[in-house]
């Protein structure tokens, strides 16, 4: 772990400082053993930068607070190590794409998390303390597609690789239609067919492409592009039946 | 509206592709040493089943095409949305005219 081990070797590191206005810094590194993205950043910002601004909470991949561009990919920073991700001795970080830039790898999450709204994401439910909790049978359909969709932790990651929200500000997103999807197969959600019409809406998944790019970079492998064809066929089946 | 247009372009879809694939293979079928417009009329004329055929393609196009064009404008430009609306309505018009004149032309 010394960093005079010999096996250690300096890696270049470009990191985007500023805001919407800014430029790549470059700054020489050793590399340690077991070293992630995020432990780079770290050491950058204790050593040589402390202006350096970034955003972590965990560090072990359950918040998904340290997502950034790595490479031009978003990615957990905490659950990437380096050594899968130089190339040619450099490495790129930079803010997730398609949100405003606070400072440096610090970005504005306010209009991802809007987009849930939009998606009529809210739960509503109707039930009160007198009824009985709803029964939902784990080997129901709805309940299926609703697991498969369900552990998202609004990281992001798929909002920043999505290329339609790119070139559509006003598209949803990947992590909206998600979980959009998951409330419309949740029964106790009393407002299901207002969570499809919004889902369905302008911006809505009509405008999704099918890339494919949210389910290629989702850190915890879950596959929005499903959830959205999903919501598509829902267009023409109507709501799923439990 | 984005649902109905959503669906209106994939049903149509759904009526243009067997179409489509008929509509090559014909051509493909039919310029086999040379083609004269004798016998394109040959084939058409008084004939109520290629009227049809022809006559429901114009229709699904004239849908299908639209919708599709919106989208592209939408996602390129930054027109306001009526203005989106009307252009592509006049485009859908036009292929639905020209073409079921085309059609009748044949007949």
């Amino acid at each position: 772990m010394s960093p005079s081990d010999s096996a250690n070797k300096l890696v270049k590191v470009r990191i985007w400082r500023g805001r919407e206005q800014g430029g790549l810094v470059d700054y020489d590194i050793e590399t340690r053993k077991n070293q992630t993205v995020l432990d780079v950043v770290t050491e950058i910002q204790r050593r040589l930068e402390p202006t350096l601004a970034y955003r972590f909470a965990c560090r072990v991949g359950v918040c998904g607070s340290c997502a950034m561009t790595v490479n031009g990919r978003p990615r957990w920073t905490c659950r990437t190590h380096i050594k899968n991700v130089v190339t040619d001795g450099t490495l790129t970080i930079e803010p997730l794409r398609n949100l405003p830039k606070i400072k440096d790898l610090v970005c504005d999450m306010a209009p991802f998390i809007d987009t849930w709204q939009k998606a009529g994401a809210p739960f509503s439910g109707n039930a009160t303390r007198h009824d009985k909790p709803a029964a939902v049978k784990p080997d129901s359909a709805m309940r299926l597609a609703a697991d498969a969709a369900l552990q998202c932790i609004n990281c992001a990651a798929c909002y920043s690789a999505c290329d339609v929200v790119n070139w559509n500000p006003d598209y949803i997103g990947p992590a909206g239609l998600n979980r959009a999807w998951t409330l419309i197969n949740d029964v106790r959600h009393s407002k299901r067919e207002a969570t499809f019409q919004l889902a369905f809406g302008s911006g809505g998944c009509g405008s999704c492409h099918s890339h494919g790019n949210c389910t290629r970079h989702c850190p915890v492998e879950l596959r929005p592009s499903e959830s959205i064809a999903g919501l598509k066929r829902t267009a023409f089946a109507g709501l799923p039946k439990e | 509206m984005e649902r109905s247009l959503f669906l209106a372009q994939r049903i149509t879809a759904m009526i243009l592709a067997p179409l489509v694939i008929i509509h090559l293979g014909l051509i493909l079928y039919s310029v086999q040493g040379g083609l004269t417009a004798a016998e394109i009329l040959d084939r058409t004329q008084g004939s109520i089943g290629w009227a049809l055929f022809y006559s429901l393609f114009v229709v699904c196009a004239a849908i299908h095409a639209p919708i599709g064009l919106r989208h592209v404008i939408n996602e390129w430009t930054s027109m306001p949305q009526r203005w989106v609306n009307a252009l592509v309505m006049i485009l859908g018009s036009a292929l639905l005219l020209l073409g079921l004149r085309a059609v009748s032309a044949v007949y």
